[in-house]
């Protein structure tokens, strides 16, 4: 029955910044979601992992309220704030705004409180330029410094890195790290590219309509039911992506992925490489 | 400053008033105010074909007006608002917005016209309706334009910030509680309140071109949104002077050269971004 509430779940309320208890939601007629219970603590990140139209967005935003519930209920932390980094920003052309301006939108901040939130980001230089002039890796931090202006305790991302290369997602999810470390602030996010998210994660839920299955990166990967879902070709891309992190360049097998160089992001252990177009 | 003077400078004011371009001067800089910021939103969302079918709609609510002898400027803004109600519900039902707002648009139009020829005497004066007659704004009507394009203005100051953000992203918006509907609601009424407005000044065939040509010509020459908005304002009151100007010398129709003057400066803006990039 797909209607289990998948293995070794657990609704940690009261000690939770927000909880999904039993949420089904449905899209004329179509149940997307059934019966899915999580939560989210303090300081922690969890990734929501699952294929092209498991709904892990309408998770998103049933969690945010954009969708409602069918059944069951959201519950969040009294004064809980919220951050939310949308897929992406689709600005159009004849609308003229600077980086500085949209940072305050729907609440006007100070020149202070944004140079901060920027440079927390990592870009400090941006607050004068037009959106439409970002790179895409550039509107993801611009995004993700409005996100963190209302100093939030839970940050929320929808698939954070879509249109970045392979480098400019690993940097974006190391910054997300740095962040939480800096700030403790706790994330939830979405994403279906599993190698570069699982080392940035405390816990992964896989989902595809109902939890399939929840715990550490390691505990996750080597589950039959993501096994099932995703292949068995990702315990490779896995293993790929700690050896980056070990910096070896002793990649085993198939591997279109590479970590090891970058374009618009500093990155620490940026090797001299092969290098994409 | 004493009683009597400040009354004769009163006086005085009202006494210029009796100078019909100078009504209409005030017409059109009256209209500048609302169609600018929410032509900026009518760019930005793509509403042009929106502005349209609104603005289309108010030839039929002139001919209903006529028939029941109620305002003009009531009729109007009570189909506009109709029309614009329609299209905005059919819109969030996801119906294909091209062909609707394209059938609705020109039935609309047609209705309200093949309606305004049972009117006695109306068929004589239906160019003013389609084109505008702003040489001929009374003081009545002067008062009904800035009234309505003050309250646009009004609207917009209101909830720029929350119309701004669920125009950026209604997800985004939706995120730090600004509710997209609601906004999308309170610039329907803005449009058809400004459609009311503008039936004399342009004509409603008209409309749709002074909320959109006067946005785009400020597209190059601003840097924020409310830069735009500003910009946009100038640009309009700009265009109606000029264009009443060209209308006296020429003796050409006033509302269409109104628009003639904000694409000529919508021409000169286009170049003068291009230079400037290059």
């Amino acid at each position: 029955m797909p209607g289990m509430p998948g293995c070794g779940m657990t609704t940690d309320w009261p000690h939770a910044l927000i909880a999904a208890d039993h949420l089904c939601v449905r899209y004329g007629g179509r149940e997307v979601l059934h019966d899915v219970s999580l939560s989210v603590r303090p300081g922690e990140i969890v990734t929501i992992l699952g294929p092209n139209g498991s709904g892990k967005s309408t998770l998103l935003r049933a969690i945010l309220g954009i969708v409602g519930a069918y059944a069951g209920r959201v519950i969040r932390a009294p004064g809980l704030r919220l951050g939310y980094v949308p897929q992406r920003l689709a600005i159009d052309p004849s609308l003229p705004i600077t980086v500085r301006r949209f940072l305050s939108l729907p609440v006007r901040v100070t020149d202070a409180q944004a140079a901060a939130a920027l440079t927390r980001a990592g870009l400090a230089e941006v607050a004068g330029q037009q959106i439409a002039a970002l790179s895409g890796g550039q509107l993801q931090r611009v995004l993700l410094a409005r996100a963190l202006l209302g100093d939030p305790g839970l940050l929320m991302l929808d698939e954070p890195t879509q249109g970045l290369d392979q480098p400019g997602e690993a940097a974006f999810y190391r910054l997300i790290e740095e962040v939480r470390a800096a700030t403790g602030v706790a994330v939830l996010m979405v994403s279906h590219d599993l190698h570069v998210v699982m080392a940035a994660s405390d816990r992964v839920i896989c989902l595809n309509g109902h939890i399939c299955c929840e715990g550490t990166p390691q505990v996750v990967s080597s589950a039959p039911e993501y096994r099932a879902l995703f292949g068995l070709g990702t315990q490779g891309a896995l293993a790929l992506y700690q050896h980056a992190h070990d910096h070896s360049h002793d990649h085993g097998h198939d591997h279109n992925q590479d970590h090891h160089h970058d374009h618009d992001h500093k990155e620490e252990h940026a090797h001299a490489g092969h290098t994409h177009a | 400053m004493t009683m009597t003077t400040k009354k004769n400078t009163l006086m005085r004011v009202i006494r210029m008033l009796d100078d019909f371009l100078l009504r209409a001067e005030l017409a059109g800089v009256g209209l500048s105010l609302a169609t600018g910021p929410l032509g900026s939103f009518v760019v930005w969302r793509k509403m042009a074909y929106f502005g349209d079918a609104t603005a289309h709609a108010a030839i039929l609510g002139v001919a209903l007006a006529l028939a029941s002898d109620l305002p003009i400027g009531l009729g109007t803004l009570v189909v506009a608002l109709a029309m614009a109600g329609t299209v905005a519900g059919l819109a969030a039902r996801g119906w294909a917005m091209d062909t609707t707002l394209g059938v609705l648009a020109h039935s609309a139009l047609a209705l309200g016209l093949v309606a305004i020829s049972f009117v006695p005497g109306a068929r004589t004066d239906l160019s003013a309706y389609l084109f505008g007659d702003i040489l001929a704004v009374t003081r009545a009507d002067l008062g009904f334009i800035w009234g309505g394009a003050v309250l646009v203005v009004g609207l917009m100051v209101w909830r720029w910030q929350g119309m701004l953000t669920a125009t950026l992203s209604e997800d985004l918006a939706h995120a730090s509680g600004v509710k997209p509907d609601r906004e999308r609601l309170i610039l329907t009424l803005a449009l058809a309140l400004t459609v009311a407005v503008a039936l004399k000044v342009v004509g409603a065939l008209l409309i749709a071109a002074m909320l959109i040509i006067p946005a785009a010509a400020a597209r190059g020459l601003a840097r924020n949104p409310e830069g735009m908005a500003l910009m946009a304002v100038v640009i309009g009151a700009g265009s109606s002077l000029l264009g009443l100007q060209l209308s006296l010398w020429q003796d050409t129709p006033a509302g269409p050269s109104i628009i003639v003057a904000a694409a000529a400066i919508f021409a000169l803006s286009t170049a003068f971004g291009r230079f400037r990039r290059s």
